[in-house]
């Protein structure tokens, strides 16, 4: 566990899961699964189709409650955390949070509307910055799946928190896109923050960590 | 790195609202919905049984309390559907303001959306159903405190029966029977109108329905929204 005097704050685990365990329709999805997430580290969580990659995210992200084990965060219990917690974490999960009927702003403005306030020469920007130029103000259902998983990418451009939780977020990406997304992660993880993301993509990154999911959990 | 206090909660429930408002907006047909619900059902009365004035005037005010709760509880099913399937309401969850508020700033959206527009409504129906002035002012005015009842008790369904695939039926059971004592109250204060007795106690009845309502269901939905959430 964290030592006084011999772990830098750097290197106190963010996120740390002890012996998690869950049940899902009756089937074990996985258990005893421990693991820490440390500032400045991309973690993938692995394993095939149903293997409850997106329900082990969902549950670091506190949205889904049938699990046992113990999550801490920054060393304390969750539970009394809960707040702190939502203050510097973000989730994308593998629906995107964009509403067909808004405008790419309009829907930036609202996601962050409830987390720090931001200009909307900002927002503006960030939709540029994922390839969304010429579309800022045309409603998202004329978008193809692609452009808009971009809208909803385009918060990693101006998100803070210091841990990002992604689920899935290269689906419908074209080649490129998914490229710039693995700079980001890489230029995230230097700045100190940390990843964790699911995906079926080989991810091109060095010191990447990774969570096995399947028949044997193991970190 | 983010540590700091972040967005004030107030601000937080205003671009809630804000946001509903505007999807609702650019969606009218969906919004007109409910209100020509009301306005059929009050009309088809006349002509279904009796154009009679008399029936009309004992009748009236029952019907439209009745054709009001219908119409909110046909447009409760969107309140959180369509932001449960797009990913929005997951959002909604994580943000760090107190979920309850956001809640019902959602739930004031809802009642800005479809029983405000009834209540505004309701003097034209009134002087279509022989209502007479007094009748039609506390009509009103019993709609304008027992509406946003019906929308807040409705977001504990829906969000109750929000993983659910067809969650129609289960919502108007699980609802009708707390929608009840509005109903009664709602329609008594306009019978003892026209009858020329006092309503301020019919009235301190349903503002104290509000009041409970207003404190107390935005709990009870966030809750039903978070078992919802745990099993989509």
């Amino acid at each position: 566990m964290h030592r006084p005097g011999y772990g830098a704050l750097m290197s106190e685990p963010l996120l740390q899961a002890v012996d998690l365990q869950c049940e899902r329709d009756d089937r074990l999805l996985f258990r005893n699964l421990s693991f820490s997430i440390l500032p400045g580290t991309i973690t993938r969580v692995e394993g095939p189709n149903g293997s409850g990659k997106t329900t082990l995210l969902r549950i670091l992200a506190g949205l889904n409650d049938a699990w046992s084990g113990e999550l801490s965060w920054r060393g304390r219990p969750m539970q009394g955390q809960r707040e702190d917690f939502l203050h510097n974490m973000l989730y994308l999960g593998h629906r995107p949070g964009i509403k067909s009927l808004l405008t790419p702003v309009e829907n930036l403005h609202a996601l962050m509307a409830g987390r720090q306030p931001v200009a909307e020469g900002v927002l503006r920007q960030a939709l540029k910055g994922t390839g969304l130029a010429g579309f800022e103000d045309v409603p998202c259902r004329n978008l193809s799946a692609g452009q808009q998983r971009r809208v909803a990418l385009a918060r990693l451009l101006i998100a803070n928190e210091p841990l990002w939780l992604l689920d899935e977020v290269f689906t419908a990406i074209d080649a490129s896109g998914v490229a710039a997304i693995e700079a980001l992660l890489q230029q995230r993880a230097a700045e100190g923050g940390a990843v964790v993301v699911t995906t079926h993509h080989n991810l091109q990154l060095p010191d990447l960590q990774s969570i096995v999911l399947g028949e044997r959990a193991a970190l | 790195m983010n540590t700091g206090p972040g967005v004030g909660t107030f601000h937080a429930m205003k671009a809630v609202f804000t946001r509903d408002l505007k999807v609702a907006f650019r969606q009218r047909q969906d919004l007109l919905n409910p209100l020509l619900f009301f306005v059929i059902v009050v009309t088809l009365f006349p002509l279904g049984v009796s154009p009679e004035v008399s029936f009309l005037q004992e009748a009236g005010a029952g019907i439209l309390w009745v054709a009001a709760l219908l119409s909110v509880l046909l447009s409760l099913d969107h309140l959180f559907r369509h932001d449960f399937d797009d990913g929005t309401l997951e959002q909604l969850v994580l943000q760090p303001q107190p979920l309850f508020l956001l809640v019902l700033a959602k739930t004031l959206a809802h009642w800005v959306l479809t029983g405000l527009p009834l209540v505004l409504l309701t003097p034209v129906l009134g002087v279509m159903v022989h209502l007479n002035g007094n009748s039609i002012a506390v009509l009103c005015l019993t709609l304008l405190i027992g509406t946003p009842v019906l929308s807040l008790i409705g977001s504990i369904g829906a969000a109750l029966t929000l993983g659910l695939r067809s969650a129609g039926v289960l919502l108007s059971l699980l609802i009708i029977p707390l929608y009840i004592p509005v109903l009664i109250f709602g329609t008594g204060s306009v019978a003892a109108a026209t009858d020329g007795a006092s309503v301020s106690a019919y009235l301190a009845l349903m503002a104290a329905f509000l009041a409970l309502a207003v404190t107390l269901a935005p709990f009870a939905a966030t809750a039903a929204l978070k078992i919802s959430l745990s099993n989509g």
